[in-house]
């Protein structure tokens, strides 16, 4: 009941009201009119960003962590969390430099590697975290141990080799001479496409069943969804998304050893920024990314107001909290309470904390 | 209502950050062509990392011929301090342990010296100098340790200690319980606040490096340029040092430092950072405290359609060979990667009775465009992130210890 009663909601709230204004009620419009805001504050330091060729410098800066705040969204809507997308970014570039090793003939066999070797990590995670019921969060942490420990041992702690120049393509150029934009760069499209086809999963039947589970898991079981098989491939979908963020890193800015390093927060953070409740169940795709696009914007603008960096850190959580705070209070006049999560049915409560 | 104050509470916490910037930030209001942030008049070095009189000795000791062999850097001493170690004399050092308490091999600079320590190592024992090595690695962790160094206290059986301090002030009495044990310690690289050590081994230092970047900067720029400072992290005292003395030098010069900021070493926030300067107006030159990471730098400057900076890096190799691919006004400052050999030499001196300095301060020599020819051929077959300093060309398992990781 309750799942059937929620869905509409996260599917289409364009419904609700049918206006222009309806997603500002939403997780949605708190994370734009933050974003707005950012962009304003941007504007006022730097008027050139909101020409062609800064702003799609800001785009291929910031498409690896939208494509991550997807996959992170995928995980975080059924209920879960993935928090081994970072070391998992840093091993397939640090494995891609090692085994392309600047031979560009190399450079398709290693990206196809590096999607299989992304797929094994999601499935790993997923069957761990529903077969043996090792909560996400420690699953995922153990994977982010393990992958960062096998890749400093493996490369005894400084990556060797070099990816070659069509590897780099898809995160470092684009398609020259366009009007206005100057460059339109090939992660921007790659992050836009996924967006579209994320958006389009989640309208899926498998989408629907995604978000049911987040939302209540014992309920989507009794519905006929396989609870198990949602959520591994959830994993999985964010694992494949660190692998093309991967991909676009490496391209950028080449093979550092501190790649990766710490991407997994700044990605759940993108996430409930834009709105997405932690604990599954609630938000939307365009949120998640909306939220990257912030984070992104936030960390532009702190050095554009050359924020000395060692407040940078409390001032993003203070925006973060305050914001997220906001969203959530927003969230309350939207919901009437018969509405809600957790209605009280006596069987749920333990099923659900037992699973967590 | 509730919604109303909640957004009005956001906007004035985000005006207050606003204004809070902007009150740190010096006198005159932003523009747009040029940087808003540290203009010349800012650049005094901060009081807590900037002493006169070491940044004085420092780049005296630059011109010092240091006592030693030339072909062997690692063992070159500037006026050293030779002190008698024959009380830790032991009879058979071939039967000797020495303990190694590492701080991490967390980047390219420490893997390679660690590589180059194991292969010295692998030479002193075939020479019969020591027995066996013993190494604990706290991955950056100073409690951790501060454990490692007391567990080869409590094992008793360390003939001598080697340790490359995480932090200077939380690993001093963890330096000093090792000396009250009785066996010989050796600090290198970073120091601790204490002389209870045999020897502290280091390059001349901070205040050096960040004055051989600084200074070609302004040798090679004309007055009025602009220079972007790309740093590592805050509140480490040899990168501290290095910018303390490299804000001395700019200070005095007529270029314009458009500031300074932190990368974390990571190639994608450098990149970012060089390209949203770019946007703003023209960079004429790069002052880096580490070379790590400098490939994207320069990245920004080719993506955005300009001509390469002036630019001081470091000796690692990715950074050399876009130097020499691309024909670039370039120097790469040196914190020498050999000082990594020259500890467990020492411990084999120390406990074969011989003379070693107090402070062992090594050379410490920035590689220039007329040398960068023969470095990069010496280190053709090592990895982009190698560092060409690092001195180990006759110790055993070269080349392969190094290339194949």
């Amino acid at each position: 009941m309750t799942t059937d009663t929620r869905l509409p909601d996260h599917r289409s709230p364009r419904r609700r009201s049918g206006g222009l204004l309806s997603p500002l009620r939403s997780g949605t419009g708190t994370v734009t009119v933050l974003l707005v805001l950012i962009f304003v504050v941007i504007a006022t330091q730097n008027p050139s960003f909101f020409e062609g060729p800064p702003l799609m410098a800001f785009a291929k800066k910031a498409a690896p962590l939208v494509i991550l705040a997807i996959g992170q969204y995928l995980v975080i809507v059924s209920g879960e969390f993935d928090l081994s997308v970072g070391s998992l970014v840093g091993a397939q570039v640090v494995i891609a430099a090692r085994l392309i090793d600047g031979d560009e003939a190399m450079t398709f066999p290693v990206i196809g590697l590096m999607l299989l070797f992304g797929l094994l990590v999601g499935l790993v995670n997923g069957l761990v975290t529903t077969l043996l019921k090792v909560p996400s969060i420690i699953t995922t942490l153990g994977t982010m141990l393990i992958l960062f420990g096998a890749v400093r041992y493996w490369t005894g702690g400084a990556p060797t080799g070099a990816l070659s120049e069509n590897f780099r393509v898809f995160g470092r150029h684009g398609l020259d001479g366009v009007p206005l934009l100057g460059q339109l760069p090939w992660a921007l499209v790659i992050a836009a496409v996924l967006t579209v086809g994320a958006v389009a999963l989640m309208r899926s039947p498998y989408g629907r069943s995604l978000m049911a589970t987040g939302d209540n898991d014992t309920a989507a079981a009794f519905s006929g969804v396989r609870v198990w098989r949602v959520r591994t491939l959830a994993f999985v979908g964010s694992s494949l998304m660190a692998t093309v963020a991967a991909i676009l890193i490496g391209g950028f800015a080449g093979v550092t050893a501190q790649v990766g390093q710490g991407l997994e927060f700044t990605a759940i953070t993108a996430v409930v920024l834009g709105g997405v409740v932690l604990g599954g169940g609630r938000g939307t795709v365009v949120a998640a990314v909306l939220g990257a696009l912030t984070v992104e914007a936030l960390f532009t603008l702190f050095n554009q107001l050359y924020l000395p960096s060692t407040i940078q850190p409390t001032a993003q959580g203070l925006i973060i909290i305050a914001a997220v705070a906001y969203a959530s209070r927003r969230g309350d006049l939207r919901l009437p309470e018969r509405l809600r999560r957790r209605p009280a049915h006596p069987t749920e409560q333990p099923l659900d904390s037992s699973r967590r | 209502m509730r919604g109303t104050r909640v957004l009005l509470a956001g906007a004035a916490s985000l005006a207050l950050m606003l204004t809070a910037c902007t009150t740190d930030a010096p006198e005159g209001s932003p523009d747009a062509d040029g940087g808003n942030g540290e203009g010349n008049g800012s650049l005094a070095p901060d009081a807590e990392w900037f002493d006169q009189a070491e940044f004085d000795a420092q780049l005296a000791q630059r011109g010092m011929t240091p006592e030693g062999p030339d072909d062997e850097p690692w063992l070159q001493a500037i006026e050293p301090d030779w002190i008698d170690t024959s009380d830790f004399a032991i009879d058979d050092p071939e039967e000797a342990t020495v303990c190694f308490s590492n701080a991490s091999v967390s980047n390219p600079w420490r893997v390679t010296g660690f590589i180059t320590m194991e292969q010295q190592v692998e030479a002193l024992v075939d020479e019969g100098r020591i027995g066996d090595f013993r190494v604990s690695d706290a991955a950056d962790d100073d409690n951790q340790q501060i454990s490692d160094i007391q567990a080869f206290v409590d094992a008793g059986d360390c003939d001598a200690i080697i340790i490359s301090p995480s932090t200077t002030a939380t690993l001093t009495p963890a330096v000093e319980t090792a000396c009250d044990s009785g066996v010989p310690v050796i600090v290198f690289d970073r120091g601790v606040n204490s002389d209870c050590m045999v020897t502290f081994i280091h390059p001349i230092g901070g205040y050096a490096y960040g004055a051989d970047a600084a200074d070609f900067l302004v040798e090679n720029l004309e007055p009025g340029s602009t220079v972007l400072a790309l740093r590592i992290l805050p509140g480490v005292d040899v990168l501290e040092h290095r910018w303390a003395a490299a804000q001395q030098i700019f200070g005095d010069s007529e270029l314009e430092v458009l500031g300074f900021e932190f990368t974390g070493g990571d190639g994608a926030a450098i990149k970012d950072l060089v390209s949203q300067h770019l946007q703003r107006g023209s960079v004429d030159g790069i002052w880096m405290d580490a070379g790590d990471g400098a490939v994207a730098g320069l990245e920004a400057f080719e993506d955005a359609g300009q001509p390469y900076p002036v630019i001081a890096g470091e000796d690692e190799l990715s950074f050399m060979r876009k130097w020499d691919e691309e024909g670039l006004t370039a120097v790469a400052p040196v914190y020498s990667n050999f000082q990594w050999r020259t500890p467990v030499i020492a411990a084999g001196m120390i406990l074969a009775g011989e003379e070693v300095p107090s402070e062992w301060i090594l050379p410490q020599e920035p590689i220039r465009q007329d040398e960068l020819g023969d470095y990069l051929d010496l280190n053709s077959d090592m990895p982009s992130l190698h560092y060409a300093k690092f001195g180990g060309e006759d110790l055993p398992g070269f080349p392969e210890a190094w290339t194949d990781r």
